[in-house]
């Protein structure tokens, strides 16, 4: 079986990689790339924490292969803080303790700033329907959406950093 | 395995045609995707609709909306005439999974896959929708509740694939709706679904009716009885109830994870109810 | 360990302050290495072959043209897990051992059966493919009641029923008879203004945890090595591992990883002992990586059971009497968690008179694993139920009721012991007092409380404290970090040592690197592994205070620590200004060497925790299905070291009962196959599915531990599935008896059951 070529960009770097037809992207981001932020929780789209952005979209990366990613944009968990600035998601998830073993936080922080990126004052309920795919199972969800809330808040500078 | 993203709907055919093995197609790849890794599926080649410009594409033709098969069910519902003219449909398809999994996931995906519970497909089916299908033999259009023989099941012949959708004009005063029952409030595969498409006069009274369940049997059910207690009414109480009686008589299901038999058909009638209310609504506001 | 002092006189400067946890930077940003994240050069890739059948026996497996595929590098089967002596002489090891590897047969649907590494995890899996084995397919049972008849399918020909004299000598699934009580239960009935009884059902309910288990294995041809894996107890997996492999324990070294969700599901073994046997004969590092469906169909759920219980009170709200029978099915295996439920069932209250039996039985599922306070919420699902109903028949305030029967400090328990201090009645006082008790419910909508109880755990615990050149402090505890424990660790030697948090790091040590460490469970690790972490700081303290006064001239008794500074202890010591840690710290090589604390303990004193829910639900009668409003909890934490982390095991341990109670379930067709094995199926809450999960900490001190800490992971998921259930009779004016209450059991029970509404 020969490999896919693939050329993409990562978190804004040119990135190529060779991967077998029937690989996922989050088997070459883990795998071949070392990315291991992206998480594999179910394998079958049920669970986000493997959620990267895609061209723009939120997506599981379980479900997308590695062969598809040719001239698109990825973006990650490994992305989203600039050098040793978080992002305002990362700094309200750490100090509004919404994570505890933290399995979820990277699909969770990647499908959030989405959310944020195309809707800058979201609701309770739809961070709430925004968010059901991504499965928290130490939280309660209730620190998550909060931290949601207040990093959004910020965002559109109604508090001052957190 | 080989995987191969053509750039034209012929360049698909070919590839499709030519294939010796078993071929798949990718369009948006959530279901896709989980049977190639659960070993359920063994392809031999997979062809990638999503570099087809022609297929990413929603267009207003003359006859009514087009929806490419790479058009994912996120875009579907940022598009304004699409969520205006065909409501039911769009929020059907928006209940598919997650978020992750409406900017991937496509309606002629879900058509395909012809599982009987899938959620955009008795919102397709009200609305009457035609499939185009692109294969060797040219380009045909079909009705979409023909898709779909059985449960995994297509009509699709060797080197076919359905390459977009289209939503049929509108009558003024039409409009549609699409309910499903799941026991939590997302993520979850439909118990029941129930789309419907009416129209109403000036009168407010419903002149055309159009009644599809989901996941009450083998394949998507049309049913006649029920759109006939609609038509010639305004959807009182008394109407609503003869449509739920007849949705629950015409369901078929079976006891399985998601639900009981008597469950099902119960739910399938009290969809019908609030999924016709909605409906109406939305028409009168279309007149 | 006891109490320092009255905690009204006590401040503490970092203890009970939220500070940011030091696991939480790499964990936002993904870095944190879990389970799966590890690799190493030249690694293989292990897939684990598992049982199609509930019950069959292997007549053959034929691995020879799994093994010619390129890439496949060592396939393990039953035969190389022989029978080594240290496993045969132990009961509990020697199932593990079966449930590792399937041998005579398989005995439940994703029971292993081999193993394969292979190059990649593709042409792993393509390897299973191709391993030939011979069932014979056998009759199944998953039912606890089916599996107790006597025609019933036998897992095991050596099982007889223990705890009863008169048990027949003949093969059973009756694992064990338990019983225990006090007083004349019938007397107790007798005396009794209104007597009620049940028989409730709950569902196997699964931890859920979102990482699937993983390791990596690297054995060396001198058949020593290192193991990488997500546990909740690296010295565990290291116990069994080589004891499973023939090894010495001193030859495998287990570094535990960063653990994504356990809830006790991590607190044993699946497949890590295969890992090192595929290492040690490939030669080879391997890492096996479950997926999801194999952690449903071959992990450790919680038992699914059958409870009858039966209650009687005066009309005073007084309970005479209650009267429990628990059959658990525990998988595969004895040892459901069934005495733990009929021990816990009760423990909220102080019936005159007790009698409570427990079942043990073993079904064709797999092996029931720790599920967060193991075998009590099934139990008080059924007890709450009951409490509720009393209580409402009397014409009784349910929470008034709860109180009036409620254990207090210093009575004996139901289970036998006696209470020191705990914080029930706190708990129901201040969910009486709380605004959601007083807002007015809407049509359809229903009000209902549970108590619940968890015992709590001590256990063997070692910790070392290392003083840094800079006064910095590297503490080194053996118990994984679950939900923030860390952070609590950190804060709890600086309040010790008189340092700001953020100068205590906390690291979770390896096997090699520490003395042994139970597990992560029993909410153990804020008690025990807090305690020794006060003690280690407090003896380097005591080294601290030695070195000073060696510079100082002085005896080292005249000197004490205070405020992270050696200071003369009085007047007569002498004259010095206080040394700071950090002055200290850099002396210490001219002082005598490193200064360090250490301490090894088996903890006792760890106080139980109990908590009171308060739960509005709303129900679509026309569906079944239930929406909740809001949700309280009130909880009784001794002292929260980390409020903000006690607050979310509050929250996560309720919404998992919330799911156990709603949708959660184990589903098996008639050939005892799992149905729902992924995360589609089995229902978990989603956070559309939820409302802000309210909390509100009690803190009664703890009289076993220096600060008052008690544990608090496991009594939240205890009251839910009676709250909810509460609430749902309430609304629906029917008693739900089968969890979960999925819409289609709710609808067929309102339709069967439900009287037209009272007003609230």
């Amino acid at each position: 079986m020969s490999q896919v070529h693939v050329t993409t960009k990562i978190n804004g770097d040119s990135t190529e990689y060779l991967c077998d037809a029937d690989e996922t992207l989050l088997d070459v981001l883990r795998d071949r790339l070392q990315m291991t932020g992206s998480k594999e929780g179910c394998g079958t789209g049920d669970c986000g924490a493997c959620t990267i952005i895609l061209d723009g979209r939120p997506v599981c990366s379980c479900l997308v292969l590695g062969a598809e990613a040719e001239g698109r944009s990825v973006e990650t968990i490994e992305g989203m803080a600039n050098g040793e600035e978080l992002h305002p998601l990362q700094r309200h998830f750490l100090n509004g303790a919404a994570l505890q073993c933290g399995i979820c936080t990277p699909g969770i922080l990647v499908a959030a700033k989405a959310l944020l990126a195309q809707n800058a004052n979201p609701s309770e309920t739809e961070i709430r329907y925004w968010l059901a795919g991504n499965l928290c199972r130490c939280t309660g969800y209730d620190k998550i959406i909060r931290a949601v809330q207040s990093a959004a808040a910020e965002m559109r500078g109604e508090t001052h950093a957190a | 395995m080989r995987y191969e993203s053509p750039t034209t709907v012929e360049a698909a055919v070919t590839l499709l045609a030519n294939e010796a093995g078993k071929a798949h197609i990718l369009a948006g790849g959530t279901d896709l995707l989980v049977r190639l890794r659960s070993g359920f599926i063994e392809p031999d080649l997979i062809v990638d609709l999503k570099r087809i410009d022609a297929l990413k594409s929603i267009t207003m033709e003359s006859d009514g909306l087009r929806v490419g098969a790479a058009v994912p069910s996120a875009m579907l519902n940022e598009h304004a005439d699409a969520v205006a003219g065909w409501p039911g449909v769009c929020e059907a398809a928006i209940l598919i999974g997650s978020t992750q999994v409406q900017g991937r996931a496509t309606i002629s995906g879900n058509l395909c896959n012809a599982s009987p519970a899938a959620d955009s497909v008795p919102a397709m089916v009200a609305a009457r929708a035609i499939a185009r299908i692109s294969g060797p033999q040219g380009m045909r259009d079909v009705p979409v509740e023909e898709i779909a023989t059985g449960p995994g099941k297509t009509s699709l012949a060797k080197g076919e694939f359905v390459d977009s959708i289209l939503l049929p004009k509108r009558a003024p005063g039409t409009s549609d709706a699409y309910l499903r029952f799941i026991p939590r409030t997302e993520m979850d595969i439909a118990v029941v679904g129930v789309g419907i498409c009416v129209t109403v006069d000036k009168t407010g009274t419903c002149t055309a009716a159009r009644v599809a369940l989901g996941a009450v049997a083998a394949k998507i059910l049309v049913v006649e009885a029920a759109a006939q207690a609609l038509i010639g009414t305004k959807g009182d109480e008394a109407a609503l109830n003869a449509l739920a009686a007849a949705c629950s008589a015409a369901a078929t299901p079976i006891d399985d994870k998601r639900g009981t038999v008597a469950f099902r058909k119960e739910i399938a009638g009290t969809l019908a109810k609030r999924a016709a209310k909605i409906a109406l609504s939305r028409a009168e506001k279309n007149l | 360990m006891p109490l320092d002092r009255d905690p009204a006189d006590r401040t503490y400067k970092v203890v009970g302050h939220r500070h940011n946890r030091p696991d939480g930077i790499d964990k936002v940003t993904g870095r944190a290495k879990f389970g799966a994240d590890l690799a190493a050069p030249g690694l293989l890739h292990g897939r684990i072959l598992r049982s199609p059948h509930a019950h069959a026996r292997i007549k053959s497996i034929d691995t020879s043209k799994a093994l010619a595929l390129e890439g496949v590098k060592a396939i393990v089967t039953a035969a190389d897990f022989p029978d080594h002596p240290q496993v045969l002489e132990d009961g509990e090891l020697t199932n593990i051992r079966y449930n590792v590897m399937a041998r005579e047969k398989a005995l439940y649907d994703g029971h292993a059966v081999a193993a394969v590494a292979a190059s990649n995890p593709r042409i792993a899996a393509k390897a299973l493919k191709l391993i030939e084995v011979d069932y014979e397919v056998l009759p199944h049972v998953v039912d606890v009641e089916l599996a107790m008849k006597d025609d019933a399918p036998i897992l095991h020909d050596h099982i007889r029923t223990e705890g009863m004299e008169d048990a027949p000598d003949c093969p059973t699934n009756v694992a064990e008879r338990i019983e225990l009580g006090y007083g004349d239960v019938e007397a107790g009935f007798a005396e009794a203004d209104v007597v009620i009884e049940r028989q409730f059902r709950t569902g196997a309910a699964h931890q859920g945890y979102i990482e699937p288990h993983a390791c990596l294995a690297n054995i060396s041809g001198d058949g020593s090595g290192d193991l990488w894996c997500c546990t909740q107890g690296q010295f565990m997996v290291r116990d069994v591992c080589a004891q499973l492999n023939g090894m010495d324990v001193s030859k495998l070294r287990v570094t535990p990883s960063e653990i994504g969700g356990g809830f006790g599901g991590k607190t044993t073994v699946f497949i890590e002992p295969v890992a090192v046997a595929l290492s040690r004969k490939a030669g080879k590092p391997v890492k096996i990586v479950m997926n999801r469906g194999e952690v449903f169909r071959a992990t450790g759920p919680t038992a699914s059971s059958a409870i009858w219980v039966k209650m009687g009170c005066k009309r005073d709200g007084t309970i005479t009497a209650a009267q429990a029978e628990l059959k658990y099915q525990g998988g595969a295996f004895p040892g459901s968690p069934v005495s733990m439920g009929a021990m816990t069932a009760f423990a909220c209250y102080q019936p005159k008179t007790l009698k409570a039996i427990g079942w043990d039985v073993v079904t064709n599922r797999p092996k029931q694993a720790a599920y967060r306070a193991p075998g009590a919420p099934m139990a008080a699902f059924a007890v709450e139920s009951i409490v509720e109903e009393l209580a409402h028949t009397i014409g009784m305030d349910p929470v008034d009721f709860r109180l009036k029967n409620a254990a207090t400090s210093g009575s004996k328990s139901a289970y036998g012991p006696t209470y020191s201090d705990i914080g029930l009645v706190e708990t129901l006082e201040a969910v009486k007092a709380h605004p959601n008790y007083a807002i007015k419910l809407g049509p359809n909508q229903g009000r209902g409380v549970a108590s619940g109880f968890w015992f709590n755990f001590g256990g063997q615990t070692a910790v070392t404290l290392n003083l840094n050149i800079d006064g910095t402090v590297a503490l080194s505890v053996g118990t994984p970090d679950i939900g923030g424990s860390r952070a609590s660790m950190c804060a709890m030697a600086a309040e010790e040592l008189g340092i700001p948090y953020h100068h205590v790091q906390t690291i979770i040590a390896d096997t090699g690197s520490l003395g042994f460490n139970d597990v992560t469970d029993g909410s153990r690790v804020t008690f025990a592994s807090g305690l020794a972490t006060i003690e280690a700081a407090r003896n380097a303290a005591k080294v601290l205070c030695e070195r000073a006064a060696k510079i100082w001239g002085i005896p080292a008794d005249a000197v004490t620590w205070e405020n992270g500074c050696a200071v003369p202890a009085g007047p007569n010591a002498g004259e010095f200004p206080p040394m700071t840690i950090k002055e200290l710290a850099k002396k210490a090589g001219e002082t005598g060497g490193p200064i360090a604390g250490h301490f090894e303990v088996s903890a006792d004193g760890a106080g139980p925790s109990f908590a009171t829910h308060l739960v509005d639900a709303e129900v679509d009668r026309e569906t079944g299905r239930i929406t909740i409003l809001r949700y309280l909890i009130v909880q009784d934490a001794g002292k929260a070291v980390s409020p903000a982390y006690v607050e979310g095991q509050m929250q996560g341990g309720a919404v998992q009962g919330i799911g156990w109670a709603l949708n959660e379930e184990y589903i098996y067709n008639d050939k005892g196959v799992m149905e729902n094995p992924g995360f589609l199926d089995y229902r978990v809450p989603v956070a559309s599915d939820l409302p802000m999960i309210d909390t509100q900490i009690v803190e009664v001190p703890n009289p076993g531990h220096p600060y008052g800490v008690r544990g608090v992971g496991e009594t939240s998921i205890v009251p839910p599935l009676g709250a909810v259930a509460n609430a749902v009779a309430a609304a629906v004016g029917a008693r739900p008896e089968e969890l979960p209450m999925s819409p289609p059991r709710l609808l067929k029970l309102m339709k069967e059951q439900a009287q037209p509404l009272a007003a609230e």
